[in-house]
């Protein structure tokens, strides 16, 4: 069974089509690549399954469960970790706290039990924090622990989003873009690194990329939009061969 | 971080001790004085809370202020309850209050927020006249000091100075806990992005609803123990003034910040009197330079602005330390 299925999703702004009757599959444990130019719907696709866009049409399951009427804030603890494109990070608060906040989902202390900081409150901030200690090391992030999320350069946010992204535990990662404001050997690190979050974490992984060369490397399988529709799906080496794909990005280079 | 640990603690330590031998050492007076500087600093943390933490504007706590304050005074005045137990019953009340005014709020950003609940700090007053067979309209109710228990040789300035801080330590401790922990960065992380804050699962709206009635029941409390120490409550006391001077005190002391909260208190207690003295004939004006020289030379609140000299004097002894200790905390809100 599928991990996450989509069916027909679309999204409309005004008159805009954004995403015109999406559908694919991934399967567990799969690295699902999600190519296309740009304004061709990839960050709208990821921002409607975390539920923060509303699909006009078509339906979402993930692990065979309707996702598409849960609440945004449902999402996360559902198994749905995301990263953002543009960066949505909590500024004033330091890496490690942007990380704990991370783990909110799978952490359960309530107002009062909080204020009066009860014994079991204690040790579950205890292991939230051990865990993004233990995440901010897997990232290369423990120098700047303390360090407020403002004010760090791009590439070091990008990964501090994926570490808190990895604290919610998730089955699904959606990724937007993890490449962004990296050179070019940092990208074939990065492309070890999301094979190694797959391998040992046992995730699913749903990645936005326009480095071609990282998502043909690293998936399994490679949907590409256009204008909204999917045009093609299929292996790296399929995907490439594909005529429609390769008019697609010509048509967006000559523009 | 275990470095700074330890001279916190020390300090803490000798502050509570001073604050537990001024009663001693200062006439009634100054002693009344203090003991409504701890009341504004309650009701500071609560406006902190919302505004700093969370990012909602209150322009109206001193609404909550005077609910709380009533609902002491009425307890007392009408049913003899003692003081003590009026303190819970006005908190728990503005909890729910707040949290019920926090729910259509949700829809009001910035600006607007504080509009909606200026008008509440509008409206008070006047619901508290119209309802003069319970308030005593605008001649308010008079109330009698209570006098220490099991004997103690104190006297009821003494005793009440003891009662406001014990309970500011209490709601103090409760604060930080909770502004330190989970819910504390889920209610910081709203403030700095609420879509992200919805995307790692915290539910935006409950917890702001959750954090304005929390907030509500601080200011509450806080005008319960008004009532008890000034032992008089009257409408007018509850103008809307109230409400700018708690929101000067908290951008003052530091809005995201809860020793901010005493540091606020002790400007809106002293600073006006202060103003007084200079000047007679324009007061406000004095004060005004105050408040703008202050802003100037402190953006960041005076607890900020502590914060600043503190790293700046701990850095030049330990230069690896203070690059990580930039205020995080000190930010205001966008
Ligand atoms: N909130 C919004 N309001 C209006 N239009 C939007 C909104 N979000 C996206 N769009 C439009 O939807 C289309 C798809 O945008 P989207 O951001 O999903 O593209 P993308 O594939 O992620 O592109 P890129 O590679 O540049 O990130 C674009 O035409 C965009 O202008
Ligand atoms: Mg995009």
């Amino acid at each position: 069974m599928p991990i996450l299925s989509v069916h027909g999703v679309t999204v409309r702004f005004g008159g805009i089509i954004a995403l015109d009757g999406v559908s694919f599959d991934i399967e567990p444990r799969q690295i699902v690549g999600l190519i296309g130019p740009n304004g061709a719907g990839k960050t709208t696709l990821f921002n409607c399954l975390s539920r923060l866009y509303i699909a006009a049409a078509g339906t979402v399951s993930f692990e065979g469960a309707p996702l598409l009427t849960q609440p945004a804030h449902r999402i996360a603890g559902l198994g749905i970790g995301r990263t953002f494109q543009n960066l949505a990070l909590f500024p004033t608060q330091t890496v490690l706290q942007n990380v704990m906040v991370g783990a909110h989902c799978r952490t359960s202390s309530d107002f009062l039990s909080n204020a009066l900081k009860l014994g079991w409150v204690a040790r579950e901030e205890a292991a939230c924090r051990a865990h993004a200690e233990e995440l901010l090391d897997f990232l290369d992030l423990g120098l700047v622990a303390h360090h407020p999320a403002a004010g760090l350069p791009f590439a070091t946010l990008k990964r501090v989003e994926l570490a808190r992204a990895l604290a919610s535990r998730p089955k699904l990662l959606l990724l937007d873009e993890p490449a962004g404001g990296l050179n070019h050997e940092e990208v074939g690190t990065l492309g070890a690194l999301i094979q190694r979050i797959r391998t040992e974490r046992g995730l699913t992984i749903l990645l936005v990329e326009h480095h071609m060369s990282l998502v043909m490397q690293v998936s399994d399988k490679v949907v590409v939009l256009d204008f909204g529709r999917k045009i093609a799906e299929g292996t790296p080496a399929e995907v490439r061969r594909n005529p429609e794909v390769i008019k697609a990005y010509l048509g967006s280079e000559a523009a | 971080m275990s470095g700074s640990r330890l001279p916190r603690l020390v300090g803490l330590l000798s502050l509570l001790l001073a604050a537990c031998a001024l009663p001693f050492v200062l006439s009634n007076f100054r002693l009344f004085q203090f003991s409504q500087v701890y009341i504004y600093a309650i009701a500071i943390l609560g406006l902190n809370m919302l505004t700093g933490y969370n990012g909602q504007f209150s322009l109206g706590h001193g609404a909550f202020y005077a609910i709380g304050a009533y609902v002491s005074a009425i307890m007392m005045d009408r049913w003899n309850i003692a003081y003590g137990w009026t303190l819970p019953v006005a908190g728990v009340l503005c909890l729910v209050v707040g949290f019920l005014f926090g729910l259509p709020a949700l829809r009001l950003e910035g600006l607007y927020l504080a509009l909606a609940t200026f008008s509440l700090a509008l409206a008070v007053p006047q619901i508290l006249k119209y309802f003069e067979h319970w308030t005593g309209g605008s001649q308010g109710i008079v109330l009698s000091k209570p006098n220490a228990p099991f004997g103690l040789k104190l006297n009821p300035d003494q005793w009440l100075y003891f009662v406001t801080f014990a309970v500011l330590v209490l709601l103090f401790w409760l604060g930080a806990n909770l502004l330190k922990g989970r819910i504390g960065r889920a209610i910081v992380a709203i403030r700095d992005n609420h879509i992200a804050a919805e995307a790692m699962g915290i539910n935006t709206a409950l917890y702001k609803s959750l954090v304005f009635g929390v907030s509500a029941a601080y200011t509450g409390v806080a005008g319960a123990l008004s009532a008890s120490v000034i032992a008089y409550v009257a409408p007018d006391s509850f103008n809307v003034f109230l409400s700018v001077t708690l929101l000067i005190g908290s951008v003052i002391g530091g809005l995201a910040s809860i020793s901010g909260a005493v540091f606020g208190a002790l400007f809106i207690q002293f600073v006006p009197n202060w103003a007084q003295d200079i000047s007679k004939a324009a007061p406000w004006a004095i004060f005004g330079v105050f408040l703008i020289g202050f802003m100037y030379l402190m953006p960041f609140g005076i607890a900020g602005g502590i914060r600043l000299l503190w790293i700046r004097a701990t850095r030049s002894r330990v230069p690896q330390e203070g690059r990580s200790a930039v205020p995080t905390q000190a930010h205001t809100t966008t």
